[in-house]
């Protein structure tokens, strides 16, 4: 395949006729600009509005840091989680902020694989937010060991006891998932770093920055022999990446569905957690790009087609996440399991927590539902509102998965109504603020798109066809 | 030999630039046709076809990974078998620990398995590229640098037993060099 064609009279393919794309890039943009306008954004003062986001995201982080403080000094206690509800808003906000990494990997792995080039104006920010994301999980089961300075137990290494891990148990598996994950996306994100480090490197006139983007492109130096294994490289890495992105929320969901406990104990669940994992990121991809795009003037970059591209990925993961909801009604149902009828009849009908699973059902079966209409999908505030209600929504769906079904156990003696307690609240808005200071920090220092792919992807950049500017413009022609 | 070797004591070699990347790529044929073999191209990207147009094989990084990836598999294995067989079984809810309890230790497997594999991926690829390399003779080359902006450059060292110092330099000439620069060890 690879050079096979040199005819420099063929049509590109994307100027093909009846097959006319949009360009990925608007404007017709030169590589250069490309350059200036990404590592401007590193290089240049932080635009007022940086600063107004920042600051607040690094008190709320203070107030993480100050509730696990008091949170490891005290004791896990203070976290309220009693029986029958031992998993509160902890264990709902670990598996709500690992569930926002999946769209990352989504776009970077799958993406990839699938030859999607638009992926590679949005990849590098996505894999970033998966990073952040996975880090602010991590502290939730972490801290929920109980003493901290104890969970090197859950490593494979024999402990003081001289007790091995039980690698029976789901618990267990999710260590290994979440920490593979979590590595194979930093050597992902870094090995794609490297090239546009190397601009930034080549670019920087300050000695320390100089010398820290040095160091951290390793002498990268572009040429084609580095080339062609750094491209293997990150095939391959897409290559593990896809299976792995699906296992790991196939991994959490084990953690219920192994278990014995009505409402939880369903073969969806694996299906159900990686779609509405994909659905919930892509959200928080949104929700951090909008702003980004307007604040740094990407917008011939990170167009309106990537925009109606992730609204349609919403629109179909939305979807499924759906039919998974209606799916489990009908199967507790059709099930006839006295139990399982009862705790989803608990669950919509009449149970405490009916209103978190119509706000649930609102947010990720309804409100996507708009991007059918393409008016929707070209409408930013729509797109973000939309983007806003899923994030809310898949949040919900944690906590209708996880405090509703435990308050309502198989005893109704044991049954009682959860609600967070203060430190949980505390927590989860500073895993908040962990999150936005982290991202924001990432654009200051990071080139916050892919240089070097979306190069790439330029007409101009596709060595077999040279004359892409005037068939360009004949076709123009032809069509006005 | 003796013609290049007395007058490329201190020369690195040549930086080419070529306007397009098209232009790169048919220069790279040329170049590999005339049987360079110390030259490469430097692009901000990865051009389309340009193994071929240089003559390179397949990168066998795969090949290192299969490896890496199947010791993880057997490792994890090893790992789960025999602590929970031999070593120290934990019984739990009365759930065996025996050589057919497999399904359970799948996920850890799988999970190892992809994590050798990536760290295999990230120390190949290091080795292979030969990095980290923080010094080069490339980085005193003021036009080198657009090689991570918008260059299409080729360079070919002064080390190469075809390298003449005049008629290397006619020879990119020749091939459609826009500005070429020597670059000094």
């Amino acid at each position: 395949m690879a050079g096979t064609s040199t005819a420099d009279t063929k049509v590109h393919p994307s100027e093909a006729e009846g097959v006319a794309r949009e360009p990925l890039v608007l404007n017709d943009r030169p590589m250069s600009w490309i350059t200036d306008r990404i590592c401007g954004i590193v290089e240049n003062r932080q635009p007022f509005i940086w600063w107004v986001l920042f600051v607040p995201a690094a008190m709320l982080f203070g107030l993480l840091m100050g509730t696990l403080v008091y949170l490891v000094s005290t004791g896990v206690g203070v976290w309220g989680n009693n029986q029958p509800v031992a998993w509160g808003w902890a264990i709902v906000n670990f598996v709500f902020w690992i569930g926002i990494g999946h769209a990352g990997t989504l776009i970077s792995a799958i993406l990839f694989l699938t030859r999607q080039k638009w992926r590679t104006s949005v990849n590098r920010a996505a894999e970033a937010m998966t990073l952040i994301a996975v880090m602010c999980a991590g502290i939730y089961p972490g801290f929920h060991v109980g003493r901290f300075w104890m969970v090197w137990f859950l490593a494979p290494v024999p402990n003081a006891n001289a007790i091995w891990q039980n690698f029976k148990s789901p618990l267990l598996w999710d260590v290994f998932a979440v920490s593979t994950y979590f590595l194979i996306s930093v050597i992902f994100w870094y090995i794609g770093l490297i090239p546009d480090l190397a601009t930034l490197r080549d670019r920087a006139t300050k000695k320390i920055p100089k010398f820290l983007y040095g160091f951290f492109a390793l002498g990268w130096r572009s040429g084609n022999r580095q080339w062609r294994h750094y491209e293997m490289a990150y095939l391959l890495l897409a290559a593990l990446s896809t299976p792995l992105v699906l296992s790991v929320h196939s991994v959490v969901s084990f953690d219920f569905a192994t278990s014995v406990v009505p409402g939880w104990h369903t073969t969806i669940f694996p299906p159900y957690f990686v779609a509405g994992a994909i659905f919930g990121g892509f959200a928080m991809v949104l929700t951090l790009m909008l702003p980004v795009r307007k604040l740094y003037g990407l917008e011939d970059l990170f167009t309106h087609k990537h925009i109606d591209n992730m609204s349609k990925i919403i629109l179909l993961t939305g979807t499924i996440v759906g039919y998974a909801y209606i799916m489990e009604l009908f199967i507790s149902f059709y099930g006839a399991n006295k139990f399982e009828t009862d705790a989803f009849h608990l669950r919509i009908l009449s149970g405490p927590y009916t209103w978190a699973y119509y706000c649930m059902f609102f947010c990720n079966v309804i409100a996507p539902q708009i991007f059918w209409f393409q008016w929707a999908r070209h409408n930013l505030w729509v797109v973000f509102i939309v983007a806003n209600f899923v994030n809310f929504g898949m949040w919900f769906e944690r906590f209708v998965i996880i405090p509703t079904t435990l308050a309502r156990d198989f005893l109704p003696g044991q049954w009682g109504y959860y609600s967070p307690s203060l430190t949980e609240k505390l927590m989860f808005a500073g895993t908040f603020g962990m999150f936005f200071m982290l991202f924001l920090l990432f654009i200051r220092f990071l080139p916050v798109i892919a240089m070097s792919e979306v190069k790439g992807v330029l007409p101009q950049s596709d060595p077999h066809f040279p004359d892409w500017k005037k068939l360009r413009e004949k076709r123009r022609q032809a069509d006005s | 030999m003796s013609a290049s070797s007395d007058n490329s004591k201190s020369l690195f070699g040549y930086v080419a630039e070529f306007p397009t990347a098209s232009d790169l790529y048919h220069a790279a044929e040329k170049v590999h046709e005339a049987g360079f073999r110390r030259w490469d191209v430097h692009t901000p990207y990865p051009v389309h076809g340009m193994d071929h147009a240089m003559g390179l094989g397949k990168s066998w990084l795969s090949a290192g990974v299969l490896v890496g990836g199947t010791t993880g598999f057997l490792f994890a294995l090893f790992l789960q078998f025999f602590t929970q067989v031999s070593l120290y079984p934990t019984v739990v809810q009365g759930k065996p620990t025996n050589l057919f309890t497999m399904p359970a230790f799948f996920p850890v497997t799988f999970e190892l398995t992809i994590l050798f594999s990536g760290f295999t991926i990230l120390f190949g690829l290091l080795a292979v590229i030969m990095l980290p390399r923080w010094n080069h003779p490339l980085f005193t080359s003021k036009l080198f640098e657009k090689a991570t902006d918008d260059g299409f450059l080729m360079v070919i060292e002064a080390r190469d037993p075809k390298f003449k110092k005049e008629k290397t330099h006619d020879f990119l000439q020749e091939i459609g060099a826009g500005k070429i620069e020597e670059v000094a060890n």
